[in-house]
């Protein structure tokens, strides 16, 4: 029935423009998603400010459906004062948040849209020593609000023992910044050797260091993607060139069930646990209010089913909260492993 | 006027023949001889000293003789040898892309600001300074100043609000100093030369076109100094990739009305024209630095090793670095030069000298005063 309905998945890109984002949305997903785009001159841009972008595009494979949005942020980053740009981002997955929310508290729960992020690459410039201050402060600003991947972008700039130290040092600074980004989940005892080194090596591989092209050329009498150079010819999808194939792998073969997962279990939960506390201080102070002048009944802001005390109010939200928790500690993988294993479906070339 | 001429030669002729005639009677022959060789040498100059100053034009072919007029680039050789010459360049830039392993790759040698400091940190400053490191080049007997100016934290930060200030100041800083020598009453006979030749701009290899931040900082510093914009790590680009955005910068900068080196106005000869439209077709050069040298072919070259080939500095097909090298040092150092102190510090200078509305005995008169 799954199978039949289809999936959707939702994923956000993030980055100063210029670093290859629609080449490497194309090179995943196979697309060509941005064939009208038109780019600003200076002039345009100085006055530009961050926009929101939705692009939809329906994907088929063996029978499997799989409806992809990417959200883009075009002008993140972009102007002389960046200050605050990454708020129209961080408002924008808070609406699909609250929109999502509604929908449940609704009374017809058939076919509710799950618009919510559920991945959200961020670019990282090859061209900085490590992590800039708008790097730190957008994953700061959203890493409660989403899963954040971040990928080392147009890594063809780099040689290895670059593309090496750079990845030490941005995974210090995240960890120096007290920045959470997506974890993988651990992988179970009693899976196979060769499972543990994969899971190993992707651990290892944040932040994935990828190449897009949107070209292909001759290589070695095959025809692949790539990008060519007077000194050689960059491979996209040669293991040993980027990191372009585990992430793929990673994105769309591996990881995508667990994406949504997190999405579902941890950031939208945290979101309706401060909607709900925020709520219920608003109606704690209308029912004070309300006693002082002997009113009797509150609006309530949204539908929550039938009234409750507040004292029980309270103790849901500590139960949600103690769930919450629960939730973030366990090792998430067991339903997850399952499932990604029924549908490991190939998008192959 | 050829009759003074003739008149006066006339006179030394009576006056040489004189002196011959003291000598002997045999040399009677050669000295008629000498006499018409000293009027023929005489009708060359024809310069009328008042009003209506004309030159005439003598090429070497209708000269008699070897005169000797080219030994004076042998004397100007040798003065410049002996006394050395000065050369500021400032580069500009975000940090990481590679403007200090730049400048060493041009002077080939350890020039930047972190060769100079030992142990270098990177972090990210928090505000724009500007850091200045001299070294003296040698090569084949000729010695250079060469100062490096760098600007650590311009566009680094989330609000770059006017990170440019910093730097138009001490541009103007430096004119100053200039200004205040020459005013002096005694000056030095050479005065030291603090001013920026040549500021080097960064852009990132985007592959789109010129941010807001490097349209505003080249607006405002095209008009004070020799601006030369250059694609950093421009090895993220593809030969056809790099033409694009080269052409988009060219009109973004024709748009905004910024000029960078060279100048089209400045340009005095169609030789000149030439010369440097071409080199203005190729702006902003695409370049890519190293440090470091590799094998290719039996030859070492600087060079940076990936796994799908080596990117040769050197090599024009790969980048134009060598373009740049050749701009900056083999062709056009002594032009940076001449622009920086007749165009830019002269603009200055007006600028400053009609501001303070002083004549310029005040001016000195109070320079004597504090010095």
């Amino acid at each position: 029935k799954s199978v039949k309905k289809g999936f959707d998945f939702t994923l956000m890109v993030a980055g100063e423009s210029g670093l290859g984002k629609s080449t490497l949305v194309n090179s995943l997903f196979l697309t060509d998603l941005y064939k009208d785009r038109k780019l600003l001159n200076a002039e345009e841009r100085i006055t530009q400010t961050v926009e929101i972008t939705k692009h939809t595009v329906d994907i088929e494979e063996k029978g499997v459906k799989l409806k992809l949005t990417i959200v883009d942020t075009p002008g993140f980053g972009d102007a002389i004062d960046n200050t605050e740009c990454w708020k129209s981002v961080a408002d924008y997955i808070d609406q699909q948040f609250e929109q999502y929310f509604r929908d449940e508290s609704g009374l017809n729960r058939k076919n509710i849209q799950d618009n919510r992020v559920h991945c959200c690459l961020y670019f990282i410039s090859p061209f900085g020593h490590g992590l800039r201050p708008l790097d730190v402060e957008f994953m700061k600003a959203l890493h409660e609000k989403v899963n954040i991947v971040p990928v080392l972008a147009k890594a063809d700039t780099l040689t290895p023992t670059e593309v090496q130290k750079k990845k030490i040092k941005i995974r210090e600074e995240i960890e120096q910044y007290g920045i959470k980004i997506y974890q993988f989940p651990d992988c179970d005892s009693d899976e196979d050797e060769e499972f543990k080194q994969q899971d190993l090596e992707l651990k290892e591989s944040i932040p994935f260091a990828v190449i897009g092209s949107n070209t292909v050329v001759e290589a070695k009498g095959k025809r692949v993607r790539g990008r060519l150079y007077p000194w050689g010819i960059v491979e996209v999808e040669n293991s040993a060139h980027c990191d372009f194939v585990k992430l793929r792998n990673m994105l769309v073969r591996t990881h995508m069930q667990d994406l949504k997962d997190v999405t579902r279990e941890t950031h939208y939960e945290n979101y309706r646990a401060q909607c709900i506390q925020s709520m219920t201080r608003m109606v704690v102070k209308e029912r004070n209010r309300n006693k002082l002048t002997r009113e009797s009944g509150t609006d309530f802001p949204i539908p929550m089913g039938p009234a409750v005390s507040e004292s029980e109010t309270e103790k849901l939200i500590r139960e949600k909260d103690e769930e919450v928790q629960h939730e973030k500690n366990k090792p998430v993988l067991q339903l997850g492993a399952g499932f990604s294993q029924k549908f490991q479906y190939d998008f192959k070339i | 006027m050829t009759e003074n001429i003739k008149e006066e030669s006339k006179a030394d002729q009576s006056l040489q023949e004189d002196r011959l005639e003291a000598h002997a009677k045999t040399e009677e022959n050669e000295s008629k001889e000498e006499a018409e060789q000293v009027e023929a040498d005489l009708k060359v100059q024809l310069c009328e000293p008042f009003p209506g100053l004309q030159t005439g034009l003598i090429r070497s072919a209708d000269l008699f003789g070897y005169v000797g007029i080219e030994s004076v680039l042998d004397q100007m050789r040798r003065k410049t040898v002996k006394a050395g010459f000065e050369f500021n360049i400032m580069v500009v830039g975000q940090s990481g892309l590679g403007k200090s392993t730049l400048v060493n790759t041009l002077f080939k040698s350890k020039v930047s600001r972190k060769s100079s400091t030992p142990n270098y940190e990177e972090k990210i400053s928090k505000t724009v300074r500007l850091h200045a490191v001299s070294h003296v080049i040698e090569e084949k007997g000729v010695k250079m100043k060469l100062t490096v100016i760098d600007t650590p934290g311009f566009g680094d930060q989330i609000n770059n609000q006017n990170c440019w200030e910093p730097i138009v100041k001490y541009v103007n800083e430096q004119y100053e100093k200039y200004l205040r020598e020459e005013l002096n009453v005694n000056r030095k006979r050479r005065i030291p030369d603090s001013r920026v030749h040549c500021c080097i701009y960064f852009l990132p290899a985007s592959g789109h076109s010129l941010r807001p931040i490097d349209v505003e900082f080249m607006k405002r510093l095209g008009k004070i100094v020799n601006i030369v914009p250059v694609i950093a790590k421009a090895d993220t680009l593809t030969v056809e990739e790099r033409q694009e955005f080269k052409e988009r910068i060219r009109q973004d900068l024709e748009a905004n009305g910024i000029h960078v080196y060279p100048q089209r106005e400045l340009d005095e000869d169609p030789e000149d024209r030439i010369l440097n439209d071409r080199i203005r077709a190729s702006i902003p050069f695409a370049v890519v630095g190293t440090d470091k040298e590799h094998q290719v072919n039996g030859h070492k070259v600087l060079g940076r090793k990936t796994k799908w080939g080596i990117i040769e500095v050197e090599n024009v097909a790969h980048c134009e670095f060598a373009n740049l090298r050749d701009l900056l040092i083999r062709s056009h150092l002594q032009d940076l030069k001449d622009v920086a102190h007749n165009v830019h510090y002269e603009t200055y200078r007006v600028r400053r000298l009609n501001e303070s509305n002083m004549n310029l005995s005040e001016l000195t008169a109070g320079l004597h005063r504090c010095c």
